[in-house]
């Protein structure tokens, strides 16, 4: 049983009131971007650093209680009456990816200081990266499903922004908005599944969800709750088919690529699935769905990654292999599984962080992103090509680095998978050497070989961005020489909180001669053969590739677009084509054919005969008609006016007689005011004409008694039945007692009701106010 | 009463929308007034009428002596009919505001936008 | 709007006008027992400055008002909203009747309200808006003329 029995016993944190500030200090440093930016000039890079700094240390002085004590929430009350609330739920899952997001943070805003240095819209690109930092943490650390799915959200909004970053670049505003559509729509299903997923488990937190009772996968709504929420996972982690969205979106400056789509928001999707792991990993659909998606998103990706030639396409491509394997091992979900999550995650992030802003200082330095254009660089940026020589050697799973260690455990899960156990193995191995290729393709082809011009003569990179590729390739090493520091802080941690056994955590990079061993170097023979021939054989991957992308999931992307675009203008000529008519006519029927069908099913044609009870007032009332219907028909405008004056005055005349002296009141002094407005302006216009054809006299009159049958079909609907006693039998019982007034209508208008009262007035204020503008408008017209 | 107001309040209904759908914009503006009338008429009907019965308490009692006319929907209407007026005045000026600017009382005529 | 030449008009209004503006704060003061209240007082006076506005001009009728009509409005408003404010003091939910008895000379007293203020309210912002627009019409016509 894998249910989280860790999180029953959550004990309150030491100092939680660092929490909150914690997670929005991004939001509020963002506010100041663009002042900082300004006085700090050319070094505000380094000043932003400072805070993700500081919450790394901060995020790091909480390891040590989670390591000794589990699972930890913090809770602060914001509507507790709906269950949502800012809690945050610290343990070793949230705990390692709040670290990588604050400390690859740190460099990446250092980095893009030096990359953007100058850009005009400097203090604009801060304020978005640092939100979307700020939503990332609230991501990872919420505890309540309301309020990460907020900041999941947000950090799609705060995405889009930065990948159009280069607004006036077509491709990037395009770009954006696919990446924004994609993970908008999969952020739609996600909220449908958290709300099953609350509404199943009794609770909107999740610790409470992994805690609790309730049988969340043989719940009748377990399979549309699983596929919802996979759907958002999939899409923002760009898993087959959805992945095309990733690699657009490099038409984001690097620092964003860097920070966005290799460490932290791509990783959301991968983030929620395995918070979600203990609760449902048991499901055999998760099983089957996640390892089958994860591994074919991992070989596509690897396939991708070596037929481009562009530095940060493979990058990108090789990003989607490493999501598909982080799927496929929260599907595979055995100990060695789980252990390989864990390892591969942190190796992951921290190579492909070295990585891309590798990727991006060659692109500074020479000019150009295509690989293919470059090479001899060694000599030139020597620090550059020692740090990639690192990263790449981790991306490609080779000794003594994390990203050995990660790959090695990943084999060993594969072959020990509890489904598709002929599938993966192939899939796993294909996916090896892709990436071997990818690393040779980015650490070797550009820096040794024969020296080729670039369009700009290339030189070492400066501090700021050689700190970032410098610091996390070092690291790379450093836990893969040294892995006892990843096994006890981070990787064991997290294995705890996926709902395996800490204790059983041991990594090492010696196994012996094993399965994966061999494998290991069956893919580096083969990927070395590739690499030989690798620029010959690149074109003709190209041409397959596109080849396939015709059929591919893109292809079907731009076609449900152009049939959106087709709907939308279909709809807006036949709906909204001008006419007041054609609105009206639209209105009334849709009016029509809705209320009185529920109408007529519900209480048939009630079909009464009028018996008047008062001949006096049948006659005011038919009166009424007759001066509405000759106010209809005349073509003269004054015998139009006076007619509806004649209706104003019996309708004051009926409410007095059916006791409503207020009303009665009123509606005199109105139909007063109402002739002298009509004298105003209405004579000002021009009179009657006759404008219509008889054809569409007869259709607007077919129109007209539409909707005069449905309101007396409604009334007679109305009058008979009667859902509820009325809420006036108390305003009536309470006027004199509570509201110290006989006028119970008045009273109901200044005291029970005043809210509703005092709206009104602002309603008529505005009125006013429309129209003295109106006037005042058409005065500065004739005075210019 | 009721019964013969569901036919008289369909039938101002059935004029407000036929006014409203001529392409005078003078008509509209009897429409609009039509309809404003026959609105408040429905839902005075549909909450019965009643004679002689206003809801008002008598002097010196705290409840009145026999049912009275339901209140809550005249509060409903009494603001009602004094919004429809300053609905009508603002909707009265802007159509002759736009019609001093396009120059034309036909509404089929007013279609673009552009103007 | 050029005021009327009649002079049965304007010798009428001198009389009707006072009679109807006293008129309407008796409606506006005993709405709260008997048929009245704001809105009906507001337009009762609202009424009498039209009457004025005939048979005087717009000129005579700002001069009457002494202030702009919109002046009615926001103070109509504001004290419509100044009425929520005593419950607030006292911590009970927003808008909250409040009733004092103020001793009249003579053994009586008046009640005094909560109520009655938003009332009032009332009545500033129906006249305000009313006369904001029927002044701001006549004037656009005199303009025009």
């Amino acid at each position: 049983m894998r249910s989280g029995i860790l999180l029953r016993n959550v004990q309150p944190l030491e100092h939680p009131q660092l929490m909150l500030p914690a997670v929005l200090s991004g939001f509020i440093l963002a506010l100041f971007a663009p002042l900082i930016c300004r006085v700090a000039g050319d070094r505000c890079g380094w000043v932003f650093a400072l805070l993700p700094a500081m919450l790394f240390v901060y995020f790091a002085g909480l390891l040590p209680e989670v390591m000794a004590n589990g699972a930890q929430v913090v809770r602060y009350p914001w509507f507790p009456a709906m269950e949502i609330n800012l809690d945050f739920l610290i343990d070793g899952l949230s705990l390692m990816f709040a670290l990588l997001i604050s400390g690859i943070g740190t460099f990446i805003l250092i980095y893009a200081g030096g990359y953007l240095k100058g850009h005009p819209y400097l203090g604009r690109f801060y304020v978005v990266m640092l939100s979307f930092m700020a939503s990332m943490l609230g991501l990872v650390l919420s505890d309540n499903l309301v309020t990460l799915f907020v900041f999941w959200e947000l950090t799609s909004i705060t995405s889009y922004l930065l990948i159009g970053f280069d607004h006036e670049d077509v491709k990037a505003r395009a770009s954006a908005l696919q990446g924004l559509f994609v993970t908008v729509a999969g952020g739609l299903a996600l909220m449908a599944g958290l709300i099953m997923l609350g509404t199943v488990a009794g609770s909107y937190s999740l610790s409470g969800v992994l805690a609790s009772d309730a049988d969340l996968i043989g719940h009748e709504w377990a399979v549309p709750m699983l596929l919802c929420i996979l759907a958002g996972a999939f899409t923002k982690s760009a898993q087959v088919p959805f992945h095309f969205w990733l690699p657009n979106a490099m038409a984001a400056p690097t620092p964003v690529s860097a920070f966005l789509h290799s460490a932290t928001m791509v990783k959301a999707g991968v983030y929620l699935l395995a918070r979600l792991n203990p609760a449902l990993g048991e499901a055999e659909l998760w099983t089957l769905l996640l390892s089958l998606f994860g591994g074919l998103t991992m070989f596509t990706g690897a396939f991708m990654a070596i037929t481009h030639t562009g530095a940060k396409k493979v990058l990108a491509y090789s990003t989607i292999m490493a999501l598909g394997t982080l799927v496929m091992l929260i599907g595979i979900g055995t100990h060695y599984a789980l252990v390989a999550f864990a390892t591969f995650l942190v190796a992951h992030s921290l190579y492909k962080g070295a990585l891309f802003m590798i990727a991006g200082i060659l692109d500074h330095e020479t000019g150009t992103k295509d690989v293919a254009e470059m090479g001899g660089l060694a000599p030139l940026m020597p620090v550059t090509a020692v740090a990639a020589a690192v990263a790449a050697l981790s991306l490609a799973g080779l000794p003594p680095l994390l990203g050995f260690v990660g790959k090695e455990l990943m084999f060993e899960a594969v072959l020990d998978a509890p489904a598709w156990q002929m599938l993966l193995p192939l899939l796993a191995v294909g996916a090896g050497i892709g990436v071997m290729v990818a690393a040779g393709i980015i650490a070797i082809k550009p820096f040794y070989g024969q020296r080729q011009e670039t369009p700009k003569h290339p030189h070492e990179a400066p501090v700021s961005m050689l700190a970032g590729p410098v610091v996390l390739a070092g690291l790379s090493l450093l836990f893969g020489v040294a892995l006892f520091i990843p096994e006890q802080t981070l990787v064991a941690p997290v294995v705890a909180s996926l709902g395996g056994t800490a204790e059983k955590v041991h990594l090492a990079l010696w196994h012996g001669i094993n399965m994966p061993l061999i494998l290991s170097l069956a893919c580096l023979v083969v990927a070395a053969v590739i690499l030989r021939y690798w620029g010959r054989l690149q074109p003709q991957l190209d041409v397959l590739r596109e080849g396939l992308g015709r059929f591919g999931p893109e292809a079907g992307y731009f076609r449900i677009m152009e049939w959106l675009t087709r709907i939308a203008t279909w709809q807006t000529r036949v709906l909204q084509n001008g006419t007041m008519g054609n609105y009206m006519i639209t209105l009334a029927l849709t009016t029509v054919g809705i209320t009185g069908f529920t109408l007529i099913t519900q209480y048939g044609v009630p079909l009464r005969l009028p018996v008047p009870d008062s001949g006096f007032a049948a006659g005011i009332a038919l009166l009424m008609v007759v001066s509405a219907f000759f106010a209809t028909g005349t073509i003269s405008r004054l015998g139009s006016v006076a007619a509806m004056s004649i209706v104003g005055f019996s309708v004051a005349l009926i409410f007095i007689l059916f006791s409503a002296p207020d009303l009665g009141i009123t509606q005199i002094l109105v139909e007063t005011l109402t002739v002298i407005l009509l004298v105003l302006v209405l004579f000002r216009l021009p009179g009657f004409t006759r404008m219509s054809s008889p054809l569409e006299r007869w259709r607007d009159i077919i129109v007209a008694v539409l909707v005069g049958a449905l309101m007396t079909v409604l009334i007679l609907a109305a009058t008979e039945v009667q859902f509820f006693e009325p809420i006036s039998a108390e305003h009536v019982a309470r006027s004199v007692t509570d509201g110290h007034g006989r006028n119970i209508v008045n009273v109901i208008l200044v005291d029970f009701r005043a809210l509703d009262t005092l709206g009104e007035m602002f309603v008529l204020a505005l009125a006013a106010v429309g129209v003295y503008s109106m006037i005042r408008l058409k005065a500065e017209d004739q005075t210019a | 009463m009721e019964t013969l107001m569901a036919y008289i309040v369909g039938a101002m209904f059935a004029a407000a929308v036929y006014m409203m759908l001529r392409r005078s914009i003078v008509k509209l503006v009897i429409g609009l007034m039509l309809l404003s009338n026959a609105a408040n008429l429905l839902i005075f009907t549909v909450a019965g009428m009643r004679q002689g019965a206003p809801p008002l308490v008598p002097e010196g009692a705290e409840v009145p002596a026999s049912a009275v006319a339901d209140p809550l929907p005249q509060a409903l209407i009494l603001t009602a009919i004094v919004i429809a007026f300053g609905v009508l005045a603002f909707s009265v000026v802007l159509i002759h505001r736009a019609y001093e600017v396009v120059g034309t009382d036909d509404l089929d005529r007013m279609k673009d936008t552009d103007t | 709007m050029r005021e009327a030449n009649t002079l049965i008009l304007r010798t009428a209004a001198l009389v009707l006008v006072p009679m109807q503006l006293l008129f309407s704060v008796f409606l506006l003061l005993r709405g709260h027992d008997e048929p009245g209240g704001g809105f009906i007082a507001g337009l009762v006076a609202s009424g009498a400055v039209v009457l004025f506005l005939f048979s005087y001009g717009v000129s005579a009728t700002r001069e009457l008002l002494r202030v702009d009509p919109r002046d009615f409005l926001g103070v109509g408003l504001l004290i419509g909203l100044a009425s929520i404010l005593p419950s607030l003091v006292l911590g009970q939910p927003a808008m909250t009747a409040q009733w004092w008895e103020i001793p009249l000379p003579g053994g009586g007293y008046y009640k005094f309200s909560t109520p009655l203020i938003f009332d009032v309210g009332v009545y500033l912002t129906v006249i305000g808006s009313i006369l904001t627009m029927v002044v701001g019409l006549s004037e656009s016509e005199e303009s025009d003329a």
